[in-house]
């Protein structure tokens, strides 16, 4: 374009962004980093001992676990009860979730009552569920599930909410049965919506693990925290929240790969 | 089977929708409505096929329904509406999964309206993956797929590019040879209108009235060879509709 008075440049690029894609090594590039961090700044004495215990002590402390036996304990303990607890709160959060999400009068009745109880913290019901559960393993789990119940009813009501109704109609005018329309339309397009209240409710889970293990618990992860902080033992404290980071990225990943398969559908 | 609309009226809340539509779909025909935006021309399409209970009137089917259709009335939707969990031949299993077939009749209807639809190659792909001309063609195998009496059509091709829409219509026009299907077809496109209506029925502004039903004495397959006829027709619909739709632009804008 020479015969245009002033001079010619490219036009500036300002498209992109906005599209972040996996990069796998960064997580774990990111993990290290603030370990070895930790790890140099308590050798060099920056980080005193008694604020912070070094990951290797952390870790020598988790041997020992291992070493005597107890780590399987702990951790099996912990596990069925994160696994009774979540599943069956899990499970009746959608149930209730999907009442509300097709019912006028369920939804009337109930999500008056969800905004009341959910934002209660679980830990002051304490004592009512050990009163009507006992103090065995029935508060632990009836914690959990409470605390995952309330997650799941609100993602599974929105996920329902959120869904074109025009695949409804269509379902109706092929003449689907109700329960078909249910079944293969309704739950199908809240699933996303589910997948992601289950991120949040398995985390919320993991946190009520160690208030629900304050319960006279002998065995778990919680009840092994609670001890070490009982007796200063910042090493095994340490090691007893890193194996809780550990169960939350576990789980994230279980969630993710379900994610994967169950929704491939999306593009 | 035929169908026989008598003094349909319609209102939401106090808005007058549809006001006295008295039409008659014979079997074998394509009835188009066209009319202009907010007219109530889809929203005649649902009572016509259950979806929506007008406030008076009624729809008849007139005649034996064919004892082989699954669903006598059937729509095909502008939006498509696939599920996007489903593969192409997913979606059209859903609406034979009520009925009761042995999996192999259900495989054998599939590929046989596939096959009708030119999509055997596709039977596995999943609708996102899908251009929209090919998503329409999915809709129209999954309605074939019940043996429809009537064909309700909701402006099938408006969310399709011109190209597309071309072909596509060809395509309907092709199987309306083959198969004589009976089809309520809503638009708002004359060209659409004029090419595939046995009779065009031209509808008011809000309340929704017939203003004229125009009859289109010529074979479906001899209509390409007579465009300056079809360009006729399409000048009178203009004509009846010119100043409906300038006073239909306006109320929206006045709200």
């Amino acid at each position: 374009m020479d015969k245009m008075p002033g001079a010619s440049r490219p036009v500036r690029f300002r498209g992109g962004g906005f599209a972040p894609r996996p990069l796998g090594l960064v997580g774990a590039i990111v993990f290290i980093t603030i370990i070895a961090l930790w790890e140099l700044g308590s050798r060099t004495g920056v980080i005193s001992a008694l604020v912070l215990p070094a990951p290797s002590e952390a870790y020598v402390a988790f041997e020992e676990l291992v070493r005597s036996g107890m780590l399987w304990k702990h951790l099996s303990a912990s596990l069925q009860r994160l696994i009774i607890g979540w599943s069956s709160g899990a499970l009746l959060g959608v149930i209730v979730g999907v009442a509300i999400g097709l019912f006028s009068f369920a939804r009337a009745g109930l999500v008056p009552l969800v905004s009341a109880i959910f934002p209660v913290p679980k830990i002051a019901l304490l004592p009512l569920f050990i009163i009507w559960f006992g103090i065995g393993e029935g508060a632990k789990v009836a914690t959990i599930l409470f605390g995952t119940f309330f997650p799941t009813v609100i993602a599974t009501y929105g996920g329902i909410d959120n869904l074109d109704r025009s695949l409804v109609r269509m379902g109706q005018s092929f003449g689907l049965s109700w329960f078909s329309i249910v079944r293969k339309i309704i739950l199908p397009g809240a699933l996303p919506a589910i997948l992601s209240g289950f991120r949040i409710s398995a985390a919320v889970a993991i946190i009520l693990l160690v208030a629900a293990e304050m319960i006279g618990a002998e065995f778990g992860v919680g009840a092994y925290i609670l001890m070490a902080g009982s007796l200063m033992a910042t090493d095994q404290l340490i090691a007893g929240v890193a194996m809780l980071s550990c169960m939350g990225l576990t789980v994230a990943w279980l969630i993710g790969r379900a994610e994967k398969h169950l929704l491939r559908w999306r593009r | 089977m035929d169908l026989n609309i008598q003094s349909l009226g319609h209102y939401y809340g106090d808005l007058e929708i549809l006001r006295d539509i008295n039409l008659d779909v014979p079997a074998g025909q394509i009835v188009a409505v066209i009319g202009p935006s907010g007219c109530g021309k889809s929203t005649l399409l649902r009572m016509i096929g259950g979806l929506e209970q007008p406030t008076s009137g009624v729809v008849l089917q007139v005649g034996e329904t064919p004892k082989d259709s699954l669903n006598p009335l059937t729509y095909i939707f502008q939006d498509f509406a696939l599920l996007p969990w489903r593969s192409v031949a997913g979606n059209i299993s859903l609406v034979l999964e009520d009925h009761k077939h042995e999996p192999a009749e259900v495989d054998e209807i599939i590929e046989n309206v596939l096959s009708r639809t030119k999509l055997s190659d596709f039977r596995d792909a999943f609708p996102h993956q899908l251009s929209g001309g090919m998503k329409q063609r999915v809709a129209i195998a999954r309605a074939l797929a019940v043996r429809p009496a009537v064909l309700l059509m909701d402006e099938p091709l408006s969310a399709l590019d011109s190209q597309t829409h071309d072909l596509l219509m060809d395509d309907l026009i092709d199987l309306w040879l083959r198969e004589k299907f009976t089809s309520v077809y809503v638009t708002h496109n004359l060209s659409e209108a004029v090419h595939l209506g046995h009779k065009v029925v031209v509808m008011s502004r809000r309340p929704g009235m017939i203003t004229e039903v125009v009859d289109i004495d010529l074979a479906l397959d001899k209509r390409k060879d007579h465009p300056e006829l079809l360009i006729e027709y399409q000048q009178h619909l203009w004509n009846i509709m010119r100043e409906e739709v300038r006073a239909a632009e306006l109320e929206l804008i006045d709200g």
